[in-house]
C-alpha cells in the first residue's frame, strides 16, 4: 500500500477511540461478564481482576455436553437444543430465500412481461410489513388453516409416525417457521439482488445464448457467478433476520422447536436473573453475526448501501 | 411455435416460486388479518366461527385511551430516535470523511451493534441499566453522583438511548457512502474559491447528500416502527404504558388479552401508517429520478 494518509490532529484520534469504545464496549462487557460467576458480577469487583470460568457456558449448553458439569445437578436450560433449532431454521430459510429470491430478481430485471410492474410494486410494498403485523394472521393460519386433515392420507401417515391427536398443522414445526421467514425476507432479497443483476453486462448473457445455452443455464452458469458479492450480502442479511427473530418464532414454536431468542427472553422475564448464564447464552447467540461482520463487512456495507440508495 | 411459448413462460418460471410463497405466506395472511379485524375473534375459534362486528374493533380502539397512549409512545419514540440518529450519524460521517489508516476496520466495528440480535442488545443494556449492579449506576456512584432509575422513571429515554446505540451506525455508513460519492469537482471548486470547511458542509455537501439522506431517514423511520425485541427485553412495555409501543401492544393483545380481532385492527392501523411512509418514500424517489432526468435533458440541450 503506497497510499499516503493525511496527518490528523491527536484530538481526532481521541474521538475515534471514544467512538470505538462506545460501539464495542457493551459487547465486550457482555463477553467478559459471561466468564464471571454471578457472585463476581453482583459484588462488583469490577475490572479485569477475576478468575475466568466457563461454568456459565457449561450451564447453558448442559443438554448437549458429552460430560456432566460438576456444579449442576439438574439440567434446566435446554439451550443446546434451541441452538440446533436456530441453526436449522436460519440455514434452511437463508438457502431457500436466496435461491428463490435471485431467480425472481433475475426475472424482474431481465424480462419484459405482463404483470411485471405489479409484481415489482407489490414486492416493494410488502417489504415494510413488520413482523408484529404478521403475528395475528400467521398465528391463526398456521394453527387452523395450514393443516393436513388427520383422516387424510398424508396427514394420517404423519400422525401415525409422530403420534399426537388432532390435525397436523404447520405451527410448531421447523417448516412453519421457515416458511414465514422465507416469505418475510424475499422482498428484501429480491430488491437488493435486482441492483446487482442490473450491473451484469447483457452482452455476456447474449453471447451464452448464442452458444446455445438455455435461459436456466444462462442464469446459473453466467449470472450467478457474477453477482456473488450481492449474494453474500443478501445471505448475511437474511441469516441475520432468521437467526435473531423472536416474535414470530415465539408464536409458532412449541416445546421442541424453540429458538435461542425465545429462551433468552423467557429467562430474562424471571424474577431472579442469572446474569452470568444469560450473558453466556447471549454471547453464543451473538457469535455467528459477529463472525460474519468480521469476515464480510465489505459485503455487508455494499449490500446496505445498495438496498438503501435504490429506495 | 412451442419454443416461442416456452420463451414467454420463462419469466414466470423464474418468478413462480417466489410468487407462490409470498402469496401464501404474506399476501394471504394480510388479507386474512383485514378480514379478521372486522370480527370478535378469540384464539379458540376459527375465523369462520367468529362473529362479524363490522367496524367495532376500530372504533373501540380509537376511543381507547391505552391505545392512544401507545400510539403516542410509538410516534414519540420513532421521531426522537430518527432525528437524533440522523444528526449524530451525519455529523460523524462529515467528521470521519478523511483518508485515515484503518478506516475499513473502523467501519467494521461500527456495524457490529446492528448485526447483533435485538434480544441480545436488550440483554446487554438491561444489565448496564440495572439499578444496583449495572455499569452506569456503578460508575455514577464511584464518582460520587446520585444514581439514576434508568428503567423506572426514565424508561422511554433509556430505550431511546439503546436504539440510538444500535442504529446510528446505519445512518453513519450510508451517509459516509453518500459523501464519498459526491462529485469531486464541486468540492474542488469550492475549495479554490476559498470556502471554509463549514461553508463547504452547509452549502455543498449537505445539499448534495440530501436525496440519500431523506431516503435513509425514511427507511430508518419505517424500521423504528418495527422495533420490538429490545423494548420487550428492557422494560416489557412498562412501567405502566410508558414504553409500550404499538408492536408490543399488538402482541400483548393477541397473547395475553386473547382478543385477536382487536389485535388485527391494531395491526391494520400500524400497517396503514407504514404504508403512508412507504408511499412517501416511493413518491420521493420517483420525483428525484424525474428531476435528475430533467436536469440531464436540460444540460444536453445546452451543449
Amino acid at each position: 500500500m503506497s497510499q499516503s494518509y493525511e496527518k490528523q490532529n491527536p484530538a481526532f484520534y481521541a474521538v475515534i477511540a471514544l467512538l470505538v469504545f462506545m460501539s464495542v464496549g457493551p459487547v465486550l462487557l457482555m463477553f467478559i461478564n459471561s466468564f464471571k460467576l454471578d457472585v463476581d458480577i453482583i459484588s462488583g469487583t469490577s475490572g479485569l481482576l477475576f478468575l475466568p470460568t466457563i461454568q456459565n457456558y457449561e450451564t447453558a449448553l448442559c443438554d448437549v455436553l458429552w460430560y456432566e458439569p460438576e456444579h449442576l445437578d439438574f439440567c434446566s436450560l435446554k439451550f443446546g437444543g434451541a441452538f440446533i433449532n436456530s441453526l436449522i431454521i436460519a440455514l434452511v430459510s437463508t438457502m431457500l430465500t436466496l435461491v428463490i429470491g435471485c431467480m425472481a430478481a433475475y426475472a424482474l430485471v431481465r424480462f419484459r412481461f405482463m404483470g411485471r410492474d405489479t409484481v415489482s410494486l407489490t414486492t416493494l410494498m410488502v417489504r415494510m410489513v413488520p413482523p408484529a403485523v404478521l403475528l395475528v394472521p400467521v398465528f391463526g393460519l398456521w394453527n387452523n388453516e395450514f393443516c393436513l386433515d388427520k383422516d387424510g392420507l398424508i396427514g394420517g401417515a404423519i400422525r401415525d409416525a409422530f403420534g399426537g391427536r388432532g390435525d397436523v398443522c404447520l405451527a410448531g414445526t421447523h417448516s412453519g417457521i421457515i416458511l414465514i421467514y422465507v416469505a418475510m425476507n424475499l422482498p428484501f432479497v429480491i430488491w437488493i439482488l435486482q441492483s446487482f443483476i442490473v450491473q451484469v453486462p447483457k452482452s455476456l448473457e447474449e453471447a451464452a445464448r448464442v452458444d446455445g445455452a438455455g435461459p436456466f443455464q444462462v442464469f446459473f452458469k453466467v449470472v450467478l457467478p457474477l453477482i456473488k458479492p450481492g449474494l453474500a450480502a443478501a445471505a448475511i442479511f437474511t441469516f441475520r433476520i432468521a437467526w435473531n427473530e423472536y416474535l414470530l418464532a415465539s408464536a409458532l414454536s412449541d416445546r421442541n422447536t424453540k429458538t435461542v431468542p425465545i429462551l433468552i427472553v423467557n429467562n430474562m422475564s424471571e424474577f431472579n436473573v442469572e446474569w452470568g448464564v444469560i450473558m453466556a447464552t447471549g454471547m453464543l447467540l451473538a457469535i455467528p453475526p459477529i463472525i460474519f461482520t468480521l469476515l464480510a463487512s465489505r459485503q455487508i456495507i455494499t449490500g446496505m448501501t445498495a438496498g438503501a440508495v435504490k429506495g | 411455435m412451442s419454443l416461442a411459448r416456452a420463451n414467454r413462460l420463462t419469466p414466470w418460471m423464474f418468478l413462480a416460486p417466489a410468487a407462490v410463497i409470498m402469496a401464501i405466506a404474506l399476501i394471504y395472511p394480510l388479507g386474512y388479518m383485514i378480514w379478521g379485524s372486522f370480527r370478535a375473534w378469540d384464539p379458540s375459534q376459527t375465523i369462520g366461527e367468529a362473529e362479524f362486528v363490522g367496524l367495532k374493533n376500530y372504533v373501540t380502539l380509537w376511543n381507547d385511551p391505552n391505545f392512544r397512549e401507545s400510539l403516542g409512545v410509538t410516534l414519540r419514540f420513532a421521531f426522537v430516535v430518527v432525528v437524533v440518529e440522523m444528526v449524530i450519524g451525519v455529523g460523524l460521517a462529515l467528521l470521519l470523511d478523511r483518508d485515515i489508516r484503518g478506516m475499513s476496520l473502523l467501519r467494521t466495528m461500527f456495524i457490529l451493534p446492528m448485526m447483533i440480535a435485538p434480544v441480545v442488545v436488550g440483554l446487554m443494556w438491561r444489565y448496564m441499566y440495572h439499578p444496583t449492579v449495572g455499569t452506569f449506576n456503578r460508575t455514577l456512584e464511584s464518582i460520587g453522583l446520585p444514581t439514576v432509575d434508568w428503567l423506572g422513571q426514565h424508561a422511554l429515554l433509556s430505550v431511546i438511548i439503546a436504539d440510538i446505540w444500535q442504529w446510528t451506525p446505519f445512518i453513519f455508513i450510508l451517509s459516509l457512502a453518500a459523501l464519498q460519492s459526491l462529485p469531486r469537482s464541486a468540492l474542488e471548486a469550492a475549495r479554490i474559491d476559498g470556502a471554509t470547511a463549514w461553508q463547504q458542509i452547509w452549502h455543498i455537501k449537505l445539499p448534495l447528500m440530501m436525496p440519500v439522506l431523506i431516503v435513509t431517514g425514511l427507511l430508518r423511520l419505517i424500521d423504528a416502527f418495527k422495533v420490538l425485541e429490545v423494548i420487550l427485553v428492557l422494560t416489557e412495555g412498562g412501567p405502566g404504558l410508558s414504553t409500550e409501543i404499538l408492536a408490543l401492544r399488538i402482541s400483548r393483545t393477541a397473547t395475553e388479552f386473547r382478543e385477536l380481532g382487536v389485535a388485527a385492527a391494531m395491526s391494520n392501523y400500524l400497517l396503514i401508517l407504514l404504508l403512508l411512509l412507504t408511499m412517501a418514500m416511493f413518491a420521493f424517489t420517483r420525483w428525484q429520478e424525474a428531476r435528475a432526468a430533467r436536469i440531464r435533458a436540460a444540460s444536453e440541450d445546452d451543449q
